[in-house]
This record gives C-alpha cells, structure tokens and sequence, in this order.
C-alpha cells in the first residue's frame, strides 16, 4: 500500500457529518481546504501588518504577489477589470498556497482534485456570465458572434463558439488538476523505484542512485509547474472577466 | 563607401524581365512590415510567449498538457450538450451525434486559438474603443 502512487488522492472522512442523507463530512480534503485559506490569510496578514515603508523580506514576497496579480489583471482586462481584483487575488492565493501545501510529504494536494478545480473554474464563469449580463444585457451575446462572417455561415459557427465558451470551464479546470495530479504521481512512481531497487542488495542500492536523482530534480521541477499553474489559472481567469467586461472590443 | 548603403539589389523584381512596376526591396520590405503589423493587430501570428519560444522537454510537456486540455474540454462540452438535449428534448440520438461534432470543431477551434493560428473572437463590434487601450 505504500507504494500505491494512487493512495496519496484518497479522501478520509475525519468527522462524519451526515445531514439528511446528505455527506457533509469532514475529510481531509476539507482540512486541507481551511489550512490553505488559514496559511494565506495568515501570511498576507501577518506580512503585511507591519506596513514598513522599507519592506522586509517577507513584506516584499506579499507585495510582489499583489503586483504581480495587480498587473496581469490590468494588462489582461483593462483599469475597468481592477474591480475583480480581491476575487483574482483570493484565487491566485488559494490555487498557489494550496499546490505549495501539497508538496509537503504526507500532505493532501486540495487542486488535484477535479471536483475542487471545476468548482473554481464555475466560480470564475459564473461571475463572467452574471456580470456580462447584469451590465451588457443582450449586448453580452456579441461574444459569441464573430464580425465578418457571412450571415450563412454564422448558423454553423455560432453554435461552436457557444460550445468553445461551455468548454471554457472545464479546459481550465482539467488543465490544473492533470498537472498536479501526474506531477504527484511521477514522483511517487521514481520515489518507489528507489525503495523496491534498494530492496534488491548491494547492487540495487548503487542503481538506486538513478531514480534518487531523478526525485530530486522531478521534485524542484514540480514546485516551478505548481506556481506556473496557478500563474497560468489566473492569466486565463483574467482573460475571461475581460470578455465580461468588454465584450465587444478587446 | 557608398555602394555599401545602397539597398540590396537580390531581393528586388524591379529589374527582371515582365515587372509592370519597379519595386525596390525597401518597398518590399515596409510592406512586409506593415502586413506583419496587421497581422499582429487583428490578433494572428504567434503569440510572444514564452511557453512557444521553449523546445525543452519541460515547456514542452506543458505545451502539450495545455492543447490537449483544451482539445478534450471542446468535445466534453459538446457531449454534455448533446446528452442534456437529448434528455430534455427528448431528440435522441440526433443531439448528442450533432453536438458531439460541433465539439469536435470547437474543440479544434480552441487548440488553434491557443496556439495562436487563429485570431481570438473579437466579438461584433470590432472597432470599438476600449478603454484599457489607454495607457496608464
């Protein structure tokens, strides 16, 4: 069982909760959920409350995370996008502390989760369609209707502009979770290479070198694709809510 | 000293046989620039990013992770589609086999708009002014 790479995904009820027939469990996904919100929150709080004008280290790491969520935002969807900020930052927060957790041994990976993902990627379309709405009305459909198409055509290209929008969500979501979940287990599959190859003897031990090295470097390359993910979850986030909120010109 | 800033003549037409007009290579060479600066506002040509730039079995990987992802979302959406219609609308099996193609072309359709082959829906009204064209 430990050399199951699966085992790292199960999920645990800690306490169970049933209402109504209902699951509301506990699990330890749940626990990991609080622990990312509590670890950003408490971070950005702490770093932050000090307010020197010549930041500290960790100071300057919270003000580097809201420039750098700041400047996509409005390079992306414009000064007219910034009122999106706290729901940008707060994703940009939960995706990269929440894959940073997971690189912890023995620690659960919340975004290698599919049904966490998707729920965040509906919480991003779901914004973009209510405001597209609530502010353009039926300007909002001009999204899907490309300019310069002959209007026979437009019967055939509408529709897969509407299904290419649907597939928005679940591009974004199966995008996070692939990444972190084949990261987790490639590196569970070469760190049990080197326990069955170090079983073997003298010479096992020696070849056990090979994977050794190998988890070393997979394990470096998997804290870059966790921040390159929640970068790239952000970017297209930011991508989006500009569609909502210039939804003719670009 | 001077034939050195003269223009090139190998890339000229001007002086082969059958050319109505003399074309010179500076001429070729701004329309040349101009149709690239075209291209580039109407959103086509590829895009600057760093993840296109990369061969390296990294950025490759991730290259990869994300075309497929957005290949798969395509056909996925228009199989849900298809499934509910059928469902609801009781059209089985016409949705789900007509839905399922239009994902397949939307889900084509994303995988040339993430690589940058196709320009990005601008929606109807182009010319529009935004105001995050502005500078800051």
């Amino acid at each position: 069982m430990s050399n199951d790479p699966i085992h790292q995904f199960h999920i645990n009820q800690w306490i169970p909760i049933h209402v109504g027939g209902v699951d509301l469990s506990f699990t330890n996904s749940s626990a990991f959920m609080v622990a990312t919100v509590g670890v950003a929150s408490a971070f950005l709080y702490l770093t932050s409350s000090n307010r020197g004008l010549i930041p500290t280290r960790l100071q300057s790491i919270s003000e580097m995370a809201y420039e750098f969520v700041a400047s996509t935002l409005r390079d992306s969807a414009g000064s007219a996008g910034m009122k999106f900020f706290p729901f940008v930052f707060s994703l940009f927060m939960f995706v990269l502390v929440a894959n940073m957790l997971g690189m912890f041994p023995y620690f659960f990976t919340v975004t290698s989760q599919i049904i966490v993902t998707f729920c965040l990627a509906i919480l991003v379309i779901g914004t973009v369609l209510a405001y597209g709405f609530a502010k353009h009305g039926s300007k909002f459909f001009g999204v899907f209707v490309p300019s310069g198409v002959p209007k026979l055509l437009l019967l055939l290209v509408v529709p897969i502009e509407i299904i290419s929008f649907l597939s928005r969500p679940i591009s974004l979501s199966v995008r996070l979770f692939a990444n972190m979940l084949a990261g987790h287990i490639t590196l569970k599959v070469f760190a049990g290479f080197v326990a069955s190859l170090s079983a073997l003897g003298a010479l096992g031990i020696g070849g056990s070198i090979l994977p050794l090295a190998m988890t070393v470097a997979l394990t470096g390359l998997e804290f870059l694709v966790a921040f390159l993910q929640a970068y790239v979850f952000t970017v297209l986030t930011c991508m989006y809510l500009n569609d909502a909120v210039h939804p003719g010109g670009h | 000293m001077a034939t050195g800033k003269r223009p090139d003549k190998s890339g000229s037409v001007g002086d082969a046989p059958g050319a109505g007009q003399k074309l010179t290579s500076d001429e070729l060479e701004s329309r040349r620039r101009s149709l690239e600066a075209k291209l580039v506002s109407k959103g086509v040509g590829p895009k600057a990013s760093s993840q296109d730039k990369g061969t390296g079995t990294a950025s490759g990987a991730a290259q990869a992770m994300k075309l497929s992802s957005e290949f798969i979302a395509g056909v996925l959406a228009g199989a849900g589609l298809g499934w509910l219609a059928d469902r609801f609308l009781g059209t089985s099996p016409w949705g789900l086999i007509i839905l399922l193609l239009l994902g397949f072309c939307a889900g084509t359709l994303n995988i040339l708009r993430s690589a940058g082959h196709v320009a990005e829906n601008r929606g109807l009204e182009f010319h529009r002014d935004s105001d995050h064209e502005k500078p800051e």
